[in-house]
């Protein structure tokens, strides 16, 4: 058969599609109705939702707190911390779970269906939320326990809550993005010992001036700090001050970087 | 390439890095018919078919599936297509019913509209019963059929087999086939890639052959096998001895001499009258054919023939 005539690389793009906004919400609200489903289904990621808490809760404040000197009981000041690394682990599941849906094949269905794009994404975030909101909740009812007692009115607890919320979706996006990338499942889960260490280099353990040189710039420069002060302060009654902008300017950072990642691999990657 | 082709490529090219996997491939599919894109792994096929799904951006040429360009309109495109991929892309947490219902919700089928539809299609698949376990449980036939099913939810007008039954048992590949045929029944445009040329045989009005990114030949099941060579006639003698004088006899009309089988396979046009000319003629002369088999050429000798005449070309 004659194949003569290639014409060039089409030099044309699609013209973004652009839903009825109606329509790509029910699509979002469909995808996340099948995440939410799987957080019920996959008890390994839920257990460890629950688990997880309690058992770097009762490390820190029975194992690691009887030495600590912060200043006030170690309960108060590690539970922010505490907070950020299960719900910055939790978030970074988001990685695997993506990877395995291009896997195995379905994202590839999805991408073949008349959907917004990002629903199966929005979806992925909507369930990562709740099951880390769920992690959190752990977290909280542990600490109340083993003796936490914070001293924040209604406006911060919302305020507190509203903070984690923005950070779980943040990370959930940035694994997103990495999970697109990844080149296995296997790679992909790596992602989470980042947001399993982190916390460690941050003000969420210990202050950073008790720490060698290199790592307190690390922490003094990376986003779980600022985070972990802001909770600190909402939670004992204080004011984040300047910390709170600086948090959700990260948090804004990681979202859009994660965001723009994911919408654009989601685009090119298929199995 | 006429008006009523559904699916039409023009010179489609991909590569893949350094690897030329599409160098130029034309294609086009008539509105209710069964095409097959058949070749053997590494021709393209897959390649082809992602994009023409919109999955994938060719590197040059046009593709216009159900009267939009892939590139310009993928989401109109999008709305026309059914989409089965080599690998049954169902969600394993999720039940088979909860798997349909998914698809027709995103299709905007409405939460009563998907159960009714998937709750009919899952009965036409054989899948009632297993519909409310999850899809984990399920053996492989079941999965390219819910797989397929899932597919069709919305009903779209093209289709989009990519080796549809590939790992499956003969049972499911011959369930699977007459679902296809059905559809095409249907009014259903379908492309299907498939190794097996008995599948496409079987099930293809038009067959396209890809082999290196490269469309070889394309026609009816009939026409290639026709482009290929004659039908044959074998003849098995009983006597070595009349093996031996018919071989002589016909002498260069043999073309091939199988000693053992005492068979002599000669070229023959499959009529009646020329079977019974060569048999008349071993009567007259006191040769005793035992049996006779006439062979028809197959989509296999039409592959082999074309692939190893264009490897002869290029070598």
């Amino acid at each position: 058969m004659p194949t003569a005539t290639v014409p060039a690389r089409p030099p044309y793009r699609a013209a973004p599609y652009r839903p009825a906004p109606a329509r790509a919400v029910a699509e979002c609200l469909v995808m996340a109705g099948r995440s939410l489903r799987h957080i019920t289904r996959n008890p390994e990621n839920l257990i460890l939702a629950v688990v997880l808490p309690v058992m770097i809760m009762l490390l820190s404040v029975y194992i690691l707190g009887g030495a600590m000197n912060v200043g006030r009981r170690y309960v108060d000041y590690v539970v922010p911390g505490i907070m950020l690394l299960c719900a910055g682990y939790g978030a970074a599941l988001t990685a695997p779970v993506i990877a395995a849906d291009v896997r195995d094949g379905i994202v590839d269905r999805f991408r073949s269906l008349p959907v917004f794009p990002s629903a199966v994404l929005v979806g992925h975030v909507t369930a990562s939320v709740a099951r880390n909101l769920l992690s959190t909740a752990m977290v909280i009812a542990v600490a109340l326990l083993a003796g936490f007692r914070p001293a924040a009115g209604p406006g911060a607890w919302l305020a507190a809550l509203a903070l984690l919320v923005l950070y779980i979706t943040a990370v959930s996006w940035t694994a997103l993005g990495l999970g697109l990338l990844a080149r296995s499942v296997e790679a992909a889960s790596g992602f989470g010992f980042v947001f399993l260490f982190l916390p460690y280099v941050s003000s969420g353990f210990v202050p950073p001036e008790t720490m060698p040189t290199v790592l307190r710039v690390i922490a003094e420069h990376q986003p779980i700090t600022p985070i972990t002060d802001t909770l600190r302060a909402l939670f004992l009654g204080g004011s984040p001050g300047g910390d709170a902008a600086l948090a959700v300017a990260w948090c804004a950072g990681l979202l859009a970087a994660g965001y723009g990642t994911g919408t654009l691999a989601f685009r090119r990657r298929s199995r | 390439m006429t008006a009523e082709a559904v699916v039409e490529a023009t010179g489609l090219t991909k590569s893949f890095g350094d690897t030329r996997v599409l160098a130029g491939v034309d294609l086009a599919v008539q509105r209710g018919t069964i095409q097959a894109l058949l070749g053997p792994n590494g021709a393209g096929k897959t390649t082809t078919v992602r994009i023409l799904a919109t999955l994938l951006r060719p590197d040059g040429g046009t593709a216009r599936v159900a009267g939009h360009d892939v590139l310009r309109a993928p989401h109109l495109v999008r709305r026309s297509i059914g989409l089965t991929g080599q690998y049954a892309a169902v969600d394993e947490l999720l039940t088979g019913m909860e798997n349909m219902t998914l698809i027709g919700r995103l299709h905007h089928l409405g939460r009563a509209g998907a159960r009714r539809r998937a709750a009919e299609l899952l009965e036409r698949f054989g899948l009632a019963e297993a519909a409310h376990r999850r899809v984990r449980t399920y053996s492989g036939g079941m999965r390219r059929r819910l797989d397929l099913a899932a597919t069709l939810i919305a009903e779209p007008p093209v289709i989009f087999l990519d080796e549809p039954t590939t790992g499956l048992d003969p049972r499911s590949r011959q369930s699977l086939w007459e679902i296809v045929t059905e559809l095409a029944a249907g009014g259903v445009t379908i492309l299907l890639t498939t190794q097996y040329l008995e599948e496409a045989d079987r099930l293809a009005d038009r067959i396209t052959l890809l082999d290196e990114g490269t469309v070889i030949a394309e026609g009816t099941a009939e026409r290639l096998k026709r482009e290929v060579g004659r039908e044959h006639v074998e003849l098995f003698f009983a006597a070595a001895a009349d093996f031996a004088r018919a071989s002589a006899e016909l002498g260069a009309r043999v073309v091939r001499r199988d000693e053992p089988r005492r068979a002599l396979t000669l070229p023959t046009d499959g009529s009646a009258d020329e079977v019974r000319r060569i048999l008349d003629h071993m009567a007259a002369r006191g040769l005793a054919v035992a049996r006779v088999a006439l062979h028809r050429p197959t989509l296999d000798d039409v592959f082999l023939a074309l692939t190893g005449r264009k490897k002869g070309k290029a070598a």
